[in-house]
């Protein structure tokens, strides 16, 4: 702002200080065009996310059902009671700790599968549309698809049984309490490792061919070099892709609801998206749906921010 | 709800998408209900099921023929999760039909607290039309405050239906199965199973949504107390003798592995991975050639007793949203005459909930007779209690039934105690 006014002086330096156009500047900024072209996106912001957020941290302070237009009834503020009954309820720290098990499978995973592999596709020189292709075809591909193909790989009779043999676990990995999140987090890290994949690939581009050279004539054999020069030069990518799996797998839903049967067996693979879905749409009870959603959030606030500062390192 | 991108606000952004979920509605707007009851063009939904919508056709069409001025227009009802999350989401906005033909018992007491429904005595002949079409069934589908806010409409009661061949393989009478008592079933699908005619006798689905205890326990649990529901007068009844010795006999059948604890795909009687399946009389066209297949009632505990079962009723309910109300009252009339009744039982199999049905229709079931069976079961039909909290109900039923007899991680006695104790409360709220 400083900055503004003192460019308002020298362009205007007749003006008098407080003048409407002088005001008016300061208000907008440099750029007032800037504003006009950001307008639609801001306004957008503020009516798909920021008012329903608003609106949920309000639900969750009141006792709060949904109601036909007009229809008069009374929402009271309950306080922290609708959080009280949420930290209350088993099955929601089932679901935290759920939660927790999918993010220390997925996530680690998720980093280092996508940089191994975008490393290796970046030096592909024949079929690389193909390879790109294909891992990138899973992650657009709707999970309803996707999912009958993993009942079959994963079931009692399935494929990955089958080829087990006498090893294969008992009970089988969907119907097991031990293994169904472990399933669960293998099948988000491998549908989504494509788009991470892309991300990667995006920053492999931006580390100069010229390092690997210099590593090569120094004598660092291909392991240091991917050590050395590759992981640190996509430090900011790893933290974006940590980032985002950290967020999706927060968020997880569809697997749970589709892979295990809604969040089976005996509640082993619910996650609290999930549970908020039982709470808010099928059973009526908006308010409470509102406060998980709510504690959600600033769990996931809080792990990222750590995350950040263990991943992002220095520069970021 | 799901994600975002960039630091802090991403963070902040993605949490942001996450309440959306709980936070897709409000309240606001004209009210929608003013107890004016006017006549006037109206819009309905009906099922997506392709029979019930060359039903739906051909009755808007004869309606519209005698009734220019109050014209229906007619259409499938939304695709979503399921109908009912839709018409919550419809009525919370203030864009429901006049009639939804798919509504479901166990949504109404939700719907009625929305404000979302208009109760069929507003209406000079309301009571008396639902009481004289549908005799003493008719009572299960009045709410707590003595109104209905439901037309009891079409019931498909469920059966057992059996592959005959299977029988036939692992040395069963396939024209006189062994399925009487819930004993003899157990004895039968452990004949099926051990003689490798049948991967599993039954293959009901394992999932946790709370519906699914419509298609395991509560058919059993009607048969075997001759129908109880599974909440009566504010307090659960399932704890009761009756309601263990079904959890007992399901225990055994996924202990012994005669029922899968893993969801099936697709269909595992037509796969013919199972060798018996619990069905309402949709499936006989479904079933058809594709299997050899015959029905006896769902069993009880005792040989000789005259079995309930469960109904799976969809209903008409008027929504308060709509405009003209008259004319959707006169239309849901219209829609379950008698003419109208005999349409969609000869387009669908599905039993109109109306009294003495194979009187009302001889050549029908005369010309059917796979369908008496389901008939003289729709009469004694059970249907989910109408209570607040209803879904919640079966959710927390489900969650203990998930528990300890699919899984056996409780006991059945413990698990169906604290579930009691818990449904006890939310039917009292």
């Amino acid at each position: 702002m400083t900055t503004s006014s003192t460019v308002g002086k020298r362009r205007d330096p007749g003006a008098s200080p407080g003048s409407a156009p002088r005001r008016r500047k300061n208000l907008l900024g440099r750029q007032p065009l800037g504003l006009a072209f950001s307008a639609p996106y801001i306004l957008f912001i503020l009516a798909v996310l920021a008012y329903p957020l608003g609106y949920a941290v309000y639900i969750s302070f009141h006792d709060f059902f949904f109601t036909a237009p007009g229809v008069a009834v009374e929402r009271p503020f309950v306080g922290l009671e609708n959080y009280i009954e949420v930290l209350s309820d088993p099955d929601v720290g089932r679901s935290f700790v759920n939660i927790g098990i999918f993010l220390i499978i997925n996530v680690p995973l998720t980093v280092a599968l996508s940089l191994i592999l975008a490393n290796a596709l970046n030096r592909v020189t024949r079929l690389r549309t193909f390879f790109r292709v294909s891992y990138y075809v899973p992650y657009v591909t709707a999970s309803v698809a996707v999912v009958g193909v993993w009942l079959f790989l994963f079931s009692q009779n399935g494929l990955v049984n089958s080829l087990l043999g006498s090893i294969a676990p008992d009970p089988s990995w969907l119907v097991n309490s031990t293994l169904a999140m472990p399933t669960v987090a293998l099948y988000v890290t491998w549908k989504q490792l494509g788009f991470f994949i892309l991300l990667y690939l995006a920053a492999l581009q931006n580390i100069p061919e010229e390092l690997y050279e210099s590593a090569a004539v120094d004598g660092a054999g291909k392991f240091r070099q991917f050590w050395n020069i590759t992981v640190p030069g996509v430090r900011s990518a790893s933290v974006l892709v940590t980032l985002l799996a950290t967020i999706t797998g927060a968020n997880l839903f569809t697997e749970p609801y589709l892979l295990t049967g809604g969040g089976g067996p005996d509640g082993a693979s619910t996650s609290p998206v999930f549970l908020m879905y039982q709470e808010g749409i099928l059973q009526g009870n908006p308010d409470t749906a509102a406060a998980l959603g709510v504690v959600l959030v600033l769990g996931v606030l809080v792990i990222a921010l750590i995350q950040r500062r263990i991943v992002g390192g220095k520069d970021d | 709800m799901t994600r975002y991108t960039k630091r802090a606000l991403a963070i902040t952004a993605t949490a942001m998408m996450g309440l959306g979920l709980a936070a897709c509605g409000g309240g606001g707007g004209d009210a929608a209900s003013d107890g004016e009851l006017t006549s006037g063009p109206i819009t309905i939904w009906y099922s997506n099921n392709q029979q019930e919508v060359a039903w739906g056709e051909a009755m808007v069409e004869a309606w519209n023929a005698d009734n220019l001025d109050q014209e229906v227009t007619a259409q499938e009802i939304p695709a979503g999760t399921s109908s009912e999350e839709v018409i919550a989401a419809a009525i919370t906005a203030g864009n429901a039909p006049c009639i939804v033909m798919n509504t479901a018992p166990v949504a109404v007491p939700q719907f009625e607290e929305m404000g979302g429904l208009v109760p069929l005595d507003t209406f000079e002949d309301g009571v008396e039309y639902v009481e004289s079409r549908s005799g003493d069934v008719a009572e299960q589908y009045k709410s707590a405050d003595g109104q209905y806010y439901q037309l009891p409409w079409k019931s498909n009661p469920v059966v057992l239906y059996y592959n005959k061949d299977m029988f036939e393989e692992a040395g069963l009478d396939p024209e006189n199965p062994a399925l009487g008592t819930q004993d003899e079933l157990l004895e039968t699908s452990r004949t099926l199973v051990e003689s490798g005619a049948a991967e599993y006798a039954m293959w009901p689905s394992p999932a946790g949504e709370f519906f699914q205890s419509w298609f395991d326990f509560y058919p059993f649990y009607a048969a075997a107390t001759g129908g109880t529901q599974l909440v009566e007068e504010g307090e659960s009844t399932f704890t009761s003798e009756e309601g263990i010795a079904v959890a007992e006999m399901w225990r055994t059948m996924y202990e012994e592995g005669l029922s899968s604890q893993e969801a099936y795909t697709g269909d595992s009687f037509v796969d013919k991975k199972a060798a018996i399946a619990i069905s309402g009389p949709w499936a006989i066209p479904v079933y058809g050639d594709q299997v050899n297949w015959g029905t006896v009632p769902v069993p009880g505990l005792e040989e000789g007793t005259e079995t309930s079962t469960f109904s799976d009723a969809k209903n008409m309910a008027i929504y308060s949203a709509c405009d003209n109300k008259q004319t959707a009252w006169d239309l849901m009339k219209f829609a379950t005459s008698e003419e109208q009744d005999g349409a969609l039982l000869e387009a669908t199999g599905q039993m109109p909930i109306r009294q003495d049905l194979t009187g009302t229709y001889p050549e029908y079931f005369e010309a059917n007779p796979a369908y008496v069976e389901f008939a003289d079961q729709a009469e004694r039909a059970v249907e989910v209690p109408n209570v607040p909290n209803s879904v919640e109900i079966w959710q927390t039923f489900r969650d203990a039934w998930g528990a300890s007899v699919i899984f056996g991680n409780e006991t059945i006695e413990d698990a169906f105690n604290s579930a009691a104790e818990e449904i006890n409360s939310l039917a009292s709220e």
